[in-house]
């Protein structure tokens, strides 16, 4: 990795960072099948991973990534809607397995094929809601180039650490935008440390001492693995509901909510005395900081939240939220889907609302409505 | 009594259920090769052939319905070690949800064996008609007989270039017909026609196999293709893609105080997602900040090409362009698409092919027969123009830039120099 050095400027966009970031961060395996706007990481994982395999469609796509990190190694992949749709079932079985590899998602405007061309921001609670028994997924949210490069090595070692599916969620105006960009700010990333099971005891393959059991790959004859996406005991043997097997499900679901502590991602730009606050994520967090900064130019007092860590939601969120008297959420959907995520179907007052749809939210459109 | 596959003989099936016999023949075919159960990785599907696992002391996966073939592949992919075999076990309801994973494991010729464990219907969910109940088989969605043929799942495969493939029925020691699946370099299928006493006796009376296979019009037998093992193979690689892209030094001036937001667009094929590049990086040789991105329809080709540019003296947040500080238009197809923001235009300045009418706007309108370049130069003539009269940014760093990072494609950068007199 170069000196950080002021003087590396270039012209980049976000997919070829998400990319190069995943691989120094340990992926080894891109498994692609096309669909813009996801497109050019597709084109970049092949130039850089050991192994791209291009699949005949999205299931086979999971069920090659799934194969391939019960042999040990470190998956990737990059899609949008209609993909991921079909890629659901599968995710489900990874997690269930307990899987590491990583999905990028890049939303586009639906329902359905919709406008492939055009971003969105309205997947959202299809990630909180995809896993059957409610169960968290991890989702991490890019707001930046900067995010491009820290988040996807946070997502591969969270996917690894964790043993478990994580979802990077982007969106077309994030990958697909050339931007001037300072390389030189770029921290060094080191591949993420795998620790396999070593002991000459019998190897349960989800037999936790904490809540993330030791992770063995097939390669090796030493032990015997099981890997089960039905319900389960540790041994990875199929239960219909003994106590032990309904046990290792709640596991799954604590080990994700206690990982929150370690990935907790977010930016709050508090100022004092503020009694407003902007929050946005992914390709509206510029909208709000470009809107944040002429309020304050104005001389108009205003705090910005950015969250990264959408799945599982920090608390954070909401306390931050209640210090102050009026929150605005803007985000390119017309449901409002963070707000939804925060505080159920019937928002506070005191919780504005500013949609996108089919195009990207303006700063003048937040401003707009933090001063009604 | 066990083995050294199976920890176990009472398999967890109905009494004279086919399944028991496919996992002891093909265990013992295992055993006879000489494999250890820990070189086995075994990929069950859902179904009731696929509850095995438990008897199993291979490695085992259990997965989803229909999708063992391709999780099989993955493993498959992801083993180094050619001496482990992955076998995957899977009924005719899997093999029908999941062909298409089947095919692709064949037209790969990947190492890996599936035993289709072909029982002529969906055992577990109750014995309803699957894609692979020959005619007049009788099931509980179809008691009067199948009235269509099965897919001929040898024939598929065999064509999709399966290595190995049989179809065997199953009764007395097939396990010798195991070690030929087994023993395949590359990838092998072997059907085995069984019955399921809890809804195909039933329904079936007095129906021997034999005769339900030759009714069918399927054979028995053994289809191969003289074909090498899957290899992966590695294509060109790039060990650090960032090193690809070239830095980007200030060494020119610009006199931007504001923002600017330009939109250039023409025809596709006439270079004008190369011009907004080499735009975009002059700007950045004059210390500006830049976004850009490039629109055009879902067929490449024709039609309009589209880039908007942003360009800041800071740092850049937002980059949507509604109504653009500059439009330059070089084509008719770049006008009609942008005819409604350039009608939007107060004030900015419109940069237009005299060949083109001028729409309503309220930008100065500056025109030049930029295609009198001919049509693959307008852009690039289009972009010297704007710095040339704009002063924004110095048109030497847009010839310096063509000069490092775009030599190769022989842009005619000595005409535009003198069309336009500079
Ligand atoms: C996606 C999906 N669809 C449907 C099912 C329900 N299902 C479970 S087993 C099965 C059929 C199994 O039949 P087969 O593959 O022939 O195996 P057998 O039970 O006969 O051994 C089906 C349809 C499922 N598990 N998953
Ligand atoms: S239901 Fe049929 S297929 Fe399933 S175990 Fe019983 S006999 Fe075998």
């Amino acid at each position: 990795m170069q000196e950080k050095n002021k003087e590396q400027q270039v012209l980049i966009d976000g997919s070829r960072l998400i990319i190069e970031s995943m691989a120094r961060a340990g992926a080894d395996a891109f498994i692609g099948y096309p669909i813009t706007p996801a497109n050019l990481l597709y084109a970049y994982g092949s130039q850089r991973m050991s192994i791209m395999l291009p699949a005949p469609d999205e299931i086979t796509t999971l069920q090659w990534m799934s194969g391939l990190a019960v042999t040990g190694k470190i998956p990737i992949t990059a899609t949008s809607f209609p993909g991921f749709a079909l890629m659901v079932e599968t995710i489900n079985m990874a997690y269930m397995m307990e899987l590491p590899m990583v999905i990028i998602l890049v939303q586009r405007l639906g329902p359905a094929t919709g406008t492939a061309t055009c971003g969105a921001q309205g997947d959202l609670l299809l990630l909180k809601g995809m896993m059957s028994g409610g169960h968290p997924l991890p989702v991490l949210a890019t707001s930046n180039f900067e995010d491009c490069w820290k988040l996807s090595e946070k997502a591969v070692n969270m996917a690894v650490e964790l043993r478990t599916p994580v979802v990077l969620l982007t969106s077309k105006e994030e990958v697909m935008t050339q931007k001037s960009f300072n390389m030189g700010l770029l921290d060094d990333i080191k591949p993420v440390e795998r620790k396999f099971y070593n002991k000459d005891c019998d190897y349960k393959p989800y037999g936790a001492e904490g809540l993330v059991p030791d992770f063995l790959p097939v390669t090796q004859n030493k032990h015997q693995v099981r890997i089960n996406a039905s319900t389960h005991d540790q041994r990875g043997i199929l239960q219909h509901s003994s106590d032990e097997a309904l046990n290792n499900t709640r596991r799954l679901e604590n080990k994700v909510n206690e990982s929150v502590k370690d990935y907790n991602y977010y930016e709050h730009d508090h100022q004092e005395g503020a009694q407003d606050l902007v929050i946005s994520y992914g390709i509206s967090s510029a909208a709000a900081i470009d809107a944040v900064d002429r309020m304050r130019k104005q001389g108009r007092k205003i705090s910005l939240l950015i969250p990264k860590t959408l799945i599982p939601t920090p608390v954070e969120y909401k306390k931050i939220i209640k210090k102050y008297s009026k929150t605005v959420i803007a985000e390119e959907n017309i449901n409002n889907q963070l707000g939804q995520l925060l505080f159920g179907v019937e928002r506070p007052e005191n919780i504005r609302f500013v949609e996108g749809l089919g195009k990207m939210i303006t700063p003048e459109e937040i401003l707009k409505e933090v001063e009604k | 009594m066990s083995t050294q596959f199976l920890n176990t003989s009472s398999l967890p099936y109905c009494k004279g259920c086919g399944h028991d016999m496919i996992a002891k023949h093909s265990t013992k075919a295992m055993e006879s090769l000489g494999l250890s159960a820990l070189d086995v990785v075994m990929i069950t599907d859902i179904g009731c052939h696929g509850i095995i696992d438990k008897c199993l002391n291979t490695h085992t996966v259990h997965g989803l319905h229909g999708r063992s073939p391709a999780l099989g592949a993955g493993i498959s992919f992801g083993i180094e070690n050619p001496d482990k075999k992955v076998v995957v076990f899977i009924g005719d309801g899997g093999a029908t949800i999941g062909l298409q994973h089947i095919m692709e494991a064949a037209r790969l010729n990947l190492n890996m064996t599936i035993v289709l464990h072909n029982n002529m219907l969906y055992g577990m969910t109750g014995g309803q008609t699957s894609g692979l109940t020959p005619k007049g088989f009788a099931t509980t969605t179809s008691y009067d007989g199948n009235p269509l043929s099965g897919y001929d799942i040898c024939a598929l495969a065999h064509t999709a270039g399966a290595a190995h493939v049989s179809r065997v029925l199953g009764v007395g020691d097939i396990s010798e017909k195991f070690v030929n699946a087994f023993k395949t370099d590359g990838f092998s299928l072997i059907e085995v026609i069984e019955i399921c006493p809890s809804y195909g006796v039933k329904l079936n009376p007095k129906r021997k196999l034999t005769e339900i296979v030759e009714s069918s019009g399927r054979e028995i037998g053994e289809w191969t293709n003289q074909r090498p093992a899957y290899k992966f193979t590695q294509t060109q690689k790039t060990n650090d893609l960032l090193s690809k892209v070239s830095t980007i030094k200030a060494d020119f001036k610009h006199n931007l105080k504001e923002p600017l937001s330009v939109v250039l667009s023409g025809s596709a094929g006439e270079g004008v997602q190369l011009a907004a590049a080499m735009l975009s990086k002059a700007a950045m040789r004059s210390g500006l900040d830049v976004t850009q991105k490039g629109s055009y329809p879902v067929t490449v080709g024709v039609g309009f090409s589209t880039a908007e540019l942003n360009l800041s003296p800071e740092k850049i947040n937002f980059h949507g362009i509604n109504i653009p500080d500059v439009a330059i238009i070089t084509s008719t197809d770049g006008l009609n698409h942008n005819k409604k923001r350039i009608g939007h235009m107060q004030k900015g300045v419109l940069y237009i092919d005299s060949s083109l009418e001028v729409p309503d706007t309220g930008a100065e309108v500056i025109k030049y027969d930029f295609r009198s370049l001919g049509a693959k130069n307008a852009a690039l003539a289009s972009i010297v123009l704007f710095a040339v009269k704009s002063q924004i940014i110095n048109h030497e760093s847009i010839f310096k830039t063509i000069e490092e990072e775009a030599a190769g494609k022989k842009l005619p950068v000595d005409k535009i120099k003198k069309t336009l007199g500079i």
